[in-house]
């Protein structure tokens, strides 16, 4: 478990796709910089609940309980962070 | 003889026994003197709302600092539970102050503007309504159409809101907007508009089964003011730590005071009946004892999420609030009371029989029952169900 592993580009743009298929942002997702912050965009902590469930099925994970924080769906990076996290 | 190092000027601790004895002798002499007529005729129990003022009741949430009585959650509770005892529509009018008000307590005291306000509020015992809903979001509290404009210090702002209750007896209403126009509709703010700085167009009446004196017509409200009005913080951490336990609890308090009348009720007509035949318990008795048990599970639940919320304030981890967990044990609370009142209710009436249904006896529980259909309406159960339903497909850990 000591290397986590790094997020691909396309795992970045799958969080996108999730992202632009069910948060309900303000703004087109597939667009959006990987520092952006999601909460400006429109996105709340409701729709994190259909992102959270998209992303176990796509990356077949699953978030405890603990990571279902306004810190993990902050933006694309937090994002990408915490399933790299889950997946290793 | 030592002299003091500190010269300290002890505030006498609020006695909350007397407060409430207080509350309820108000009650009495007051609230359920006009309550039949506030019912009868859909109108502002405004003799009600004035016994309150002059008891400063008004301001009971606001801190010792402003003048306030500075009480807690809890004891904001139990007053509306006494209130519901008396008249319903006037315990509702109350509980949603103490909710404006504890909008403003948590979330804008870092603001001199509203420091100034919570002074005002006390001296002057003004009363806060809320327009939150607005025609077009489906009653979506979390999003606005209309957003506000602030122009150098100045704003504008127009909303058209289907439901203020008590909007035009209200001296502040705080309103939520988008804010900015640019904004998503997720994106919201409060703003506090005064009497005198906006307009109220009606757009409907409120000709209602019950909660009849509430008077939660629907407006357009057209707003101007300095841009300090606005809370300094977002309406969602707003909604999420304030607005949203604090209204279920303030309301399942004053229904426990409306089911706990019509038990009462009950009771004295249990009572009659046994008179009647001493060293025989009546058959009715046996029903008060099972609407008698409803009631205590009903005020329990609405004590043990206060305790949990109380805890949370003073933890002073906003965070906390995050987690779906106390969320949704908060609409089960709603959702639960709102189901027990119209419980406790028939079955107080079934106890007082024909007595009961008649509106000319003093066992009458035409208006309880009324007003307790109504607390599965005022933010749809259907609606908290499936916000529930939502966040328990993320919520993993139990209770």
């Amino acid at each position: 478990m000591s290397n986590t592993p790094v997020n691909t580009l396309s795992d970045t743009q799958a969080i996108r796709e999730v992202l632009a298929a069910h948060g309900r942002l303000s703004v087109d997702a597939l667009t959006l910089d990987d520092d952006s912050d999601l909460y400006s965009a429109g996105l709340t902590s409701l729709a994190t609940v259909g992102i959270m469930l998209a992303l176990e099925e796509r990356f077949d994970i699953e978030f405890p309980e603990s990571k279902l924080s306004r810190v993990t769906f902050r933006s694309v990076a937090t994002i990408a962070e915490a399933v790299a996290d889950l997946a290793g | 003889m030592s002299t003091p190092v500190i010269d300290v000027i002890e505030e006498p601790a609020l006695d909350c026994e007397a407060l409430l004895r207080q509350v309820h002798a108000i009650g009495k002499d007051v609230l359920a003197v006009h309550a039949a007529a506030v019912d009868r005729d859909a109108r502002f129990p405004a003799e009600s709302i004035a016994a309150l003022c002059e008891a400063k009741l008004l301001s009971a949430y606001v801190p010792v600092e402003y003048g306030g009585m500075g009480l807690n959650i809890t004891q904001i509770a139990r007053i509306c539970e006494a209130l519901g005892h008396y008249c319903g529509s006037t315990a509702m009018i109350y509980a949603m102050h103490c909710i404006q008000v504890a909008c403003v307590v948590h979330h804008a005291q870092g603001a001199l503007y509203f420091r100034n306000y919570l002074r005002r509020l006390v001296s002057e015992q003004r009363l806060m309504a809320s327009a939150t809903t607005e025609i077009g979001t489906g009653g979506d509290l979390r999003s606005s159409i209309c957003a506000i404009e602030v122009n150098g210090d100045q704003f504008t702002l127009t909303k058209k809101a289907p439901v203020i209750s008590y909007g035009e007896a209200a001296d502040d209403i705080l309103v939520t907007c988008r804010r900015a126009p640019d904004a998503p509709a997720s994106e919201q703010v409060q703003v506090l508009v005064r009497r005198g700085e906006f307009t109220a167009e009606p757009l409907s009446t409120w000709d209602t089964m019950g909660f009849r004196g509430t008077c939660s017509s629907g407006f357009t409200l057209t707003a101007t003011g300095d841009s300090a009005q606005i809370l300094p913080t977002p309406f969602n951490d707003i909604l999420s730590q304030t607005m949203h336990p604090y209204s279920h609890i303030v309301w399942g308090a004053l229904w426990s005071g409306i089911a706990g009348d019509a038990v009462n009720r009950a009771r004295a007509f249990v009572r009659a009946e046994a008179r009647k035949t001493p060293g025989e318990t009546p058959l009715s008795a046996i029903r008060l004892a099972e609407v008698d048990q409803v009631l205590q599970e009903m005020r329990h639940n609405v004590q043990s999420l206060t305790r949990e919320y109380q805890e949370l304030l003073e933890s002073d981890q906003p965070e906390l609030f995050h987690g779906f967990g106390f969320s949704i044990r908060t609409n089960n609370l709603k959702i639960s009371c709102s189901q027990r009142i119209v419980e406790i209710v028939g079955g107080a009436l079934l106890i007082c029989g024909i007595s009961g249904y008649r509106n000319d006896t003093k066992f009458s529980l035409s208006r309880h029952l009324r007003d307790s259909y109504g607390a599965a309406l005022m933010v749809n159960n259907d609606r908290i169900t499936k916000l529930n339903a939502t966040m328990l497909l993320a919520h993993k850990e139990g209770h």
